[in-house]
């Protein structure tokens, strides 16, 4: 057994570019899953405007003062707060990825909260890209604001507590400056009492007794007042902006996803297969003699995977479309969208199949390559640092999957302005691999 | 051995091949080759294991660009393309025989398609079996499709790479019938081969290859007198002796 093992290992170290391909390949994409998993920010990078001015950065409640920073600071535990001078900085922060979102406080933050009841104040939140980014700013920032605006609320009903509990119990109130005496319910029903067992005359009593009711019902249920403003949970409402497209529900972007990841795996295994295929049935010698150039070769191999992971994904966007409202006006830019990147798919399938050479070779690393790199570009801004995010970025444009999925995402579910973006960049990238497995060609022979 | 009614036909030369030289990083496969081939003559190349042998064939058929030197083809016909028959079976496993034939008639771009994909599976033996899948026949019928795909267009110079050793003695004595025809009807024919005997039975001329060098380029029986063999040795023994007389 020890001489078989022996001979594996020499044929492995002979097959430097397998193993290069087996060792350096799975440890440089653990590392980075490994970052993009484990060591995101411990807080989002988001963009904060506070429009309030400074002299009018407390929340007036009667007499009571809360001082907006009980929000903010909150807020602030979990975020990264990165200060910015305008809305039109934090705009350009959201669309350049710099931060995950940005949070802005309006001028009338304060004076809403104060004058206008609680539901009329709101905060915004801006944020840009595809549904799993939208989804992770409201599974974080969202919820943050959520837990400052908990906090708000608690302020907010001690102070309301107390009020009733002056209503309830008597005491000293300030209205506009104003200071007034509260004889309190519970002092009124004890007066009434009084009033109503000294024998009053019938007029007297039947004009007393609902008064008397009332107070009795009063203090008897004043804790379920308390309980009542407990419940009021949301005092400020978040006004949600998402800068390009329009929001995208979770499900809509999954769809995208898994058409981009149909057409991925169809193209990749398929035109790296059929280019390998000619080597291992020796055949690519006697077309390699003029009988079919090289280019034609490639090209060939790449518009028959295109085609048939085109006519996959078609079925399975139209099978889909049965169960999700899909908009089929914009079915004209699906079928670019899936050609485009069919093509794209493809043509690193036949630059796989190049550098394999051999059909089994071939398909294993169309799967090494291919999974993790969908996995990578599905990593939102702001969900890893930006060093790592900036190298991820790097790594997913060299690769079809995330501008097919861009394309795709925005054609069938209107989340851009426009699809040529990620047309121009498949497109590029058509033409490198195609040119890359020309360039494998010359290893067939 | 050549036959004489050959002999008008191998003075006009179908392939003249001019200091062809083939460098593989360090290693030279092929040095500074040399070498005619007359219409209708049929030339074997042999030579040790690494010889050089297909890499010169590759050259030849147009596969590998050489670092150096020409290949030129002359004579009528000479704008077609040179026949090439690959060591290995070169053709699709999945494809019936006639499915075959027929996709690589259409690439040589075969005038007559169905008539000459007919006539090669009947010089073949094979009409029975046309609409079998090349994967479930035996590897001696895989050769012989093999081979009948080379000779589709036709070509004025036919090269094979060990066109016999998938091939049993009955088979073998049918394919050199068969090539021998060829170049009685004056297609040129050159096959690299490891076996001496078989080279000397049906060449021509023998060319030696070793270690990319061209070191003998005649008869059969020149070699065996080159390399000063006894009369009771055999060809194979003259070629090593004279192998060895070279540093080989």
């Amino acid at each position: 057994m020890r001489w078989m093992l022996l001979k594996d290992l020499q044929i492995l170290w002979r097959s430097k570019l397998l193993l290069g391909l087996l060792i350096v390949y799975p440890i440089a994409i653990a590392t980075l899953m490994g970052f993009a998993l484990s060591s995101g920010p411990e807080k989002p990078r988001v963009a904060f405007l506070n429009q309030v001015p400074e002299n009018r950065s407390t929340i007036r409640l009667g007499d009571k003062k809360i001082d907006a920073d009980t929000y903010t600071d909150k807020l602030f535990t979990a975020i990264d707060r990165v200060d910015v001078e305008s809305r039109e900085e934090a705009l350009e922060k959201v669309r350049s990825g710099a931060v995950l979102s940005a949070l802005i406080v309006p001028p009338d933050f304060t004076t809403k909260l104060s004058n206008s009841g609680l539901s009329a104040a709101s905060v915004e939140v801006i944020y840009n890209g595809d549904a799993l980014k939208q989804s992770f700013v409201r599974s974080t920032v969202s919820s943050k604001l959520a837990e400052a605006d908990a906090a708000l609320a608690k302020e907010i009903n001690g102070l309301a507590s107390g009020y009733i509990d002056v209503i309830l119990n008597g005491g000293k109130i300030e209205i506009i400056g104003a200071s007034f005496d509260i004889l309190g319910l519970k002092e009124s029903k004890r007066r009434l009492d009084s009033v109503m067992k000294a024998s009053p005359d019938a007029r007297t009593r039947r004009l007393v007794q609902p008064v008397q009711d009332f107070a009795t019902i009063g203090v008897a249920n004043a804790d379920r007042f308390k309980d009542v403003l407990n419940t009021v949970e949301k005092p400020v409402a978040v006004k949600e902006t998402v800068l390009s497209g329009r929001r995208t529900p979770l499900d809509a972007f999954a769809i995208a996803v898994a058409v981009t990841v149909s057409l991925m795996f169809v193209c990749v295994l398929l035109a790296s297969g059929l280019l390998a295929l000619e080597r291992e049935e020796n055949t690519f010698t006697r077309l390699a003699r003029g009988l079919v150039p090289g280019g034609q070769l490639i090209g060939e191999k790449i518009v028959l995977a295109a085609a048939c992971a085109f006519a996959v994904t078609l079925v399975m966007l139209m099978g889909v479309s049965a169960f999700v409202p899909l908009d089929w006006g914009r079915s004209g830019l699906w079928v670019l969208a899936l050609a485009v990147g069919a093509l794209a798919f493809s043509a690193l399938g036949v630059a796989i199949g190049s550098l394999a050479r051999e059909v089994r070779a071939a398909s294993l690393l169309a799967f090494l390559l291919s999974l993790p790199l969908a996995f990578l570009a599905l990593v939102p801004s702001g969900g890893v640092s930006p060093l790592l995010y900036d190298i991820i970025q790097v790594i997913s444009a060299v690769f079809p999957f995330k501008p097919s999925l861009d394309a795709i995402n925005r054609a069938v579910n209107d989340t851009g302005p426009s699809i040529a973006q990620s047309m121009a960049h498949l497109a590029a990238l058509i033409v490198f691999f195609g040119v890359a497995a020309r360039a494998g060609l010359k290893r067939f022979a | 051995m050549a036959s004489t009614s050959k002999t008008a036909a191998l003075e006009a030369p179908a392939l003249v091949v001019r200091g062809v030289g083939k460098r593989f990083g360090e290693r030279e496969a092929v040095k500074d080759v040399s070498f005619d081939v007359a219409r209708g003559e049929l030339l074997a190349i042999i030579g040790p294991n690494g010889a050089g042998k297909t890499t010169l064939l590759t050259i030849l058929a147009g596969i590998r660009t050489p670092d150096g030197g020409t290949v030129e083809q002359q004579g009528p016909n000479a704008d077609k393309r040179i026949g090439w028959v690959p060591q290995h079976t070169a053709v699709y496993a999945k494809l019936t025989v006639a499915q075959n034939l027929r996709l690589f008639a259409r690439l040589e771009k075969v005038s007559d398609l169905e008539g000459t994909v007919q006539r090669m599976l009947e010089q073949t033996a094979l009409a029975e079996r046309a609409d079998d899948e090349l994967g479930s026949l035996s590897g001696g019928n895989r050769q012989r499709v093999n081979i009948a795909v080379g000779l589709l267009a036709d070509p004025p110079v036919l090269l094979l790479d060990e066109p016999s050793g998938a091939l049993d003695p009955r088979q073998r004595q049918r394919l050199w019938g068969f090539i021998t025809a060829l170049t009685e009807r004056g297609t040129s024919v050159v096959f690299a081969t490891h076996d001496i005997a078989e080279a000397e039975r049906h060449a021509d001329r023998v060319l030696v290859l070793a270690d990319g060098e061209l070191l003998f380029n005649g008869s059969p029986a020149g070699l065996h007198t080159l390399a000063g063999a006894a009369e009771h040795e055999d060809m194979e023994q003259a070629f090593v002796r004279f192998l060895a007389a070279q540093g080989h």
